[in-house]
């Protein structure tokens, strides 16, 4: 298997704190990765440094033999890397279909038109949301909205889809629902990075997990082993549990 | 069909505009001047104001920059190269300011653009004090009214084209994208700043071209006349009160207002900028979102209303 994602020694530094502290991981390509940690451990910082949200401090970050790291978050769009948003992003004054659109038009299809349109309402109906497709996004309740998110995302045909706590909140039906999904999105052979704290999920998603605690890596590896580790088990309950 | 109706709407409107200058006496065509003019402003201003909501008070800067050009060269450049010139002039400024101003959001935008306004004022009025000697000047070209009306008129309507053309178009959406959040738009490939500044331009230099058409009007011009700021002022307010968001909706702001303040100057003259004052705050909190998006609103909710009703009848 070939690697998709490299990520070696990248640091991001906010003034004097460093939410992220010299972390390397790769993933390889069909992988479905989780990474997790306690809040504030610098996850959502390492989504936002692969998708160009914000720039490292230092480190790299590869995409297949291409080097991402620095580029505006347009070019790394285009070079094939979604995600979602841990608040989610949609945009309000459009409507659903055209939030999805939005992606067709500027992402790596260049779509316009019907063809948009069409290619639009098919990702929406991937995600449960065809017939919604015509309403103002901000008349989405918060789990459509994340469908939307998601069908945006995918729209753009990544190669490497960021998931930021795409599952939380959803009741166990919907938690189900959403695991199918994301399972069906990796048979299509997307790469997913997802940071989660539902657990079910991340058993039943993830073949490998990367922890982080206060910046810094302190596991990577399959799930159940990651889970097990003494220092994960530290960073989440505390050194009495251990 | 519909799209038919309403092209051939639109042509038989300008064809009758253009009748206007047969009919109407000499005011009736400087009231026409008056009002295309800040038509053409208003709808230019939205082009690139509405959707991404970066309010600029910059209108004045280069509508200044368009006057001022005319009046410096009316004796050395024919006509309409003259016009050529200062859209020219105003596409720089527009990509030097746009291109320094694009990381600037919000309030710091709309600083940025009025401060702008004041620079290029005092960079001239210095420049005429201290080079040329003289601070005003004076515009004889052989344009008579009735040419101006007509240039503004199409201008007027090339803007209306551009403005219909780019809310149909992919880069309509993009700035609807980023108007609504600049991330996500940046995460869908769009490249905010390129967007951004081909907008900024078109705008600027439409803002330009009505600033140079019209300055053969006044005669005599000195800074503190072709940099107003209250141009910029009347610009933006007309365009809320139609609605930015919307084609047609500065003209519905700009045509109105133009009338009131036509109206109000000539009878209020002492009076003027206190009650313009009042009107801006009036419209800021009654019709925040523009007359259009107001009727929509209402219209829908009484539809609204008409509907949750009939469950009623039935039981």
């Amino acid at each position: 298997m070939s690697e998709l994602l490299t990520i070696n020694g990248l640091t991001k530094r906010f003034g004097g704190l460093t939410a992220v502290n010299a972390v390397s991981f790769s993933i390889h390509r069909g992988e479905v990765v989780g990474l997790l940690g306690p809040n504030g451990s610098g996850k959502t910082t390492v989504m936002n440094m692969i998708s160009g949200h914000l720039a490292p401090t230092g480190g790299t970050i590869a995409l297949g033999k291409e080097t991402i790291s620095g580029l505006a978050a347009n070019r790394i769009a285009l070079k094939g890397v979604a995600r979602t948003f841990q608040l989610v992003r949609g945009l309000p004054s459009l409507t659903v279909a055209e939030n999805v659109i939005a992606a067709l038009a500027f992402g790596r299809q260049k779509l316009w038109g019907q063809a948009a349109r069409t290619e639009a309402l098919s990702r929406l109906d991937e995600v449960g949301l065809a017939h919604r497709a015509d309403q103002s996004a901000q008349d989405l309740t918060y789990i459509d909205q994340k469908r939307m998110e998601l069908a945006r995302a995918l729209a753009a045909q990544p190669e490497l889809l960021l998931l930021d706590e795409w599952l939380a909140g959803l009741n166990p039906t919907e938690l189900k629902t959403g695991i199918e999904l994301i399972r069906s999105i990796q048979k299509r052979g997307v790469t997913i990075l997802l940071v989660e704290h539902v657990m079910d999920a991340i058993r039943a998603l993830c073949g490998r997990c990367v922890v982080m605690n206060a910046g810094r890596k302190i596991a990577d590896g399959p799930t159940a082993e990651a889970l097990a580790d003494r220092e994960v088990i530290n960073a989440y309950l505390g050194d009495a549990h251990a | 069909m519909s799209r038919i109706l309403s092209s051939a709407l639109f042509i038989v409107i300008v064809a009758a505009l253009a009748c206007v200058p047969f009919v109407a006496d000499s005011y009736g065509v400087t009231l026409g001047i008056g009002m295309l003019g800040y038509v053409t402003l208003a709808t230019a201003w939205a082009l690139f104001s509405g959707p991404t909501r970066y309010v600029s008070l910059a209108t004045v800067a280069f509508f200044g920059i368009g006057a001022y050009t005319v009046a410096v060269f009316s004796e050395t450049i024919p006509y309409p190269l003259l016009l050529v010139t200062a859209g020219a002039i105003g596409l720089a400024v527009a990509l030097v300011v746009g291109l320094s101003t694009l990381r600037l959001a919000g309030v710091y935008f709309v600083i940025f653009t009025f401060g702008l306004a004041e620079l290029v004022r005092q960079l001239v009025t210095w420049y005429e004090v201290n080079v040329t000697g003289t601070l005003g000047r004076y515009i004889f070209l052989p344009v008579t009214p009735e040419g101006i009306y007509w240039q503004l008129l199409g201008l007027a309507a090339i803007t209306f084209l551009i403005s219909w053309w780019i809310g149909r178009s992919r880069i309509g959406l993009a700035l609807k994208v980023i108007g609504d959040d600049e991330i996500v738009a940046a995460h869908c490939g769009i490249d905010i700043a390129r967007v951004k500044l081909a907008l900024f331009a078109i705008s600027s230099v439409i803002i330009t071209l009505v600033g140079a058409i019209q300055a053969p009007r006044w005669t005599y011009v000195e800074p503190t006349i072709a940099f107003n700021p209250t141009i910029s002022f009347l610009t933006l307010i007309m365009a809320l009160l139609g609605g930015a968001h919307r084609l047609t909706g500065p003209l519905l702001g700009a045509v109105p207002l133009f009338l009131l303040f036509e109206w109000l100057s000539a009878n209020f003259p002492n009076h003027y900028s206190i009650i313009l004052g009042l009107i801006f705050i009036a419209i800021v909190f009654i019709l925040p979102r523009g007359v259009l998006a107001f009727a929509e609103e209402n219209w829908r909710r009484w539809r609204k209303t008409e509907i949750k009703n009939l469950p009623a009848v039935a039981e």
